[in-house]
């Protein structure tokens, strides 16, 4: 469980998060959506003490981040990769982190196979890929076994087998009991990860809901349809309202209907479908959504 | 149920310590460096020279030591900064009082063990050297002269007269090499409050030299009636103090007995680890 309530911070003149409130429960992935510079890091810093708020407060489990006994055995934090010493070993590197909490020198060995960093666990840290040092970061948040785990941007680096690896893991761990916050500026992968959203733009809340709500609330929903007769289908779905496109894989994507009513509107008309699917648009609602809080814009 | 506290943060950073190359690397180098130099100093000693002071002769590789020592402790705290482990460092303990205190007492320890083997090593050879070579000591000359001159020198001195080495029972000699491992030591925790308030290696390394070898020749330059009222706050001529055996070498003027002028160092660095604490809790990580 964690608690945010008016958290503020400034760099200077700059308002990187400005008086955001939310709560991350456990038993689901809550994915951090926000673009780049939306002030995400900072605020997963604040929660882990790192960074001090201008104003408001965060707290991990009712207490401040600071007044945890055992920090490592209740929350488990991947901030950045490959922020660890480049002489180190990677075993060296948990094995400080499990000094420090008092956690067992065998769960060291354990959370490195978890990851599989096994056979490079004694090799120095400068020598790894930036996906093994994303895997090593996981490693030092699973290392206390805690119940609340702070992921920002984990498949930074990682390959496509890494990026399945990281969204199965934050399931199993939500499914396990845990609290699990996955920050990320890539809409389509947190559509496939997480389960609830906290949304923010420019430091400020945009929504706080859940991830099918939040792609139900755009207008831009579109449905994907494949059939053997797309003429007929097109024509009755014009006619009905809705606009059609025709993909280059000879399936069409469908806006203005939802998809029961595309199915119900081929039914009536006898037209077979061989595929009717909602598309995630999380991406189009995301954008809809922050089209006003996005600080960096490109030329295009 | 208990909390990670001071137990816990520091086996934690004797495992830093110890985990990357460099410590074990920048202490050899340090023994190389500080006996090899007392070797050279001693070895070079030729028949017809005198030796003023043989104990500070024997330590004079702790100018060089001192450097090292400096490097090693700025290191300890700018490594974790240059590579973002403090943030690591901090989740696992965010009470950083501690994490500073750990670190503080675990690289104290082992600076003031490998720092006090330094100099006895240094001490032993060096003088093994020079009783080798029968080298003449200042006050054996004077003795001589003395003798030549019919005057009498009181039985109980004539131990401190007979040679151009030194051993540990002679006046000030214990205290000379006691205090020139003390003042690496001391110098080491200066360095690793320097690196805390600076957070960059580069600079936290140039400041420490700055303290320590520029301060001292800028004031040198200075006219001489400021330059005396200066120069014994200096911790390099606290440092010359420490390790000379009979009070104060000429250059530098008045000087502060050894001991008070060490615990002034102690002062300055406890000052400064004060500061340190003081803004890594203020600041963000």
């Amino acid at each position: 469980m964690i608690e945010a309530r008016g958290l503020s911070k400034r760099f200077g003149n700059v308002v990187a998060v400005d008086d955001l409130s939310f709560d991350v429960r456990p038993g689901t992935v809550t994915g951090f959506l926000g673009p780049n510079g939306s002030g995400k890091s900072t605020t997963m810093r604040m929660i882990m003490g790192l960074d001090s708020p201008a104003s408001g407060s965060v707290t991990v489990l009712g207490r401040r981040y600071r007044d945890l006994p055992w920090p490592l055995r209740e929350v488990g934090g991947l901030l950045e990769a490959k922020a660890i010493h480049p002489g180190r070993s990677a075993r060296a590197h948990l094995l400080t982190l499990a000094r420090s909490n008092a956690i067992a020198r065998a769960r060291v060995d354990e959370v490195l196979e978890l990851v599989g960093l096994t056979s490079v666990a004694g090799k120095r840290v400068g020598k790894f890929s930036l996906g093994m040092g994303q895997r090593l970061g996981i490693a030092a948040a699973l290392l206390g076994d805690p119940g609340v785990l702070l992921f920002d941007e984990p498949v930074n680096g990682l390959d496509p087998e890494g990026i399945r690896w990281v969204r199965t893991l934050c399931k199993t761990l939500a499914g396990e009991g845990r609290t699990v916050f996955v920050s990320s500026h890539l809409m389509a992968e947190m559509a496939l990860t997480a389960d609830h959203l906290v949304v923010i733009g420019k430091g400020k809340l945009i929504a706080e809901t859940s991830v099918a709500d939040f792609v139900a609330r755009s207008s831009r929903q579109s449905v994907k349809v494949r059939t053997p007769t797309p003429h007929q289908l097109s024509d009755a779905v014009t006619n009905a309202g809705g606009t059609v496109m025709a993909d280059p894989d000879g399936s069409m994507t469908v806006t203005g209907l939802s998809a029961p009513e595309v199915g119900d509107l081929a039914a009536a008309m006898s037209i077979a479908l061989h595929e009717l699917t909602p598309v995630a648009s999380l991406e189009d609602a995301f954008m809809e959504l922050t089209d006003e809080a996005v600080e960096f814009r490109g030329g295009s | 149920m208990g909390r990670a506290g001071m137990r816990r943060a520091m086996a934690a950073e004797w495992t830093k310590l110890w985990s990357v190359r460099s410590t074990m690397w920048t202490l050899v180098a340090t023994v190389v460096a500080v006996v090899g130099l007392c070797a050279l100093s001693t070895g070079t000693v030729n028949s017809s020279e005198i030796i003023g002071d043989p104990t500070s002769r024997s330590l004079i590789g702790v100018f060089l030591g001192q450097l090292i020592f400096g490097v090693l402790g700025v290191l300890v705290m700018s490594a974790e900064y240059g590579t973002g482990t403090i943030r690591a460092t901090l989740s696992a303990m965010p009470r950083r009082p501690v994490v500073l205190s750990a670190k503080v007492l675990v690289f104290g320890a082992v600076a003031v063990a490998v720092s006090e083997i330094l100099t006895f090593t240094a001490f032993a050879v060096g003088q093994g050297i020079l009783s080798a070579k029968h080298a003449v000591g200042s006050s054996a000359a004077i003795a001589q002269r003395a003798h030549q001159l019919g005057l009498k020198i009181p039985h109980n001195l004539q131990f401190a007269l007979s040679s151009g080495s030194a051993s540990l029972g002679q006046p000030g000699v214990l205290r000379a090499v006691v205090g020139a491992g003390l003042y690496l030591a001391v110098l080491g925790l200066l360095a690793l409050g320097l690196a805390t308030i600076i957070r960059h290696t580069a600079g936290a390394i140039s400041t420490f030299v700055g303290v320590v070898l520029v301060l001292p020749l800028i004031v040198q330059a200075l006219p001489t009636s400021i330059g005396n009222a200066v120069a014994r706050y200096l911790p390099a001529n606290i440092g010359l103090v420490m390790f000379s055996t009979h009070g104060v070498p000429d250059r530098i003027g008045p000087a502060f007995s050894p001991w008070v002028g060490f615990a002034l160092l102690v002062l300055y660095t406890v000052v400064t680890l004060g500061l340190a604490c003081w803004v890594l809790v203020r600041r963000d990580a």
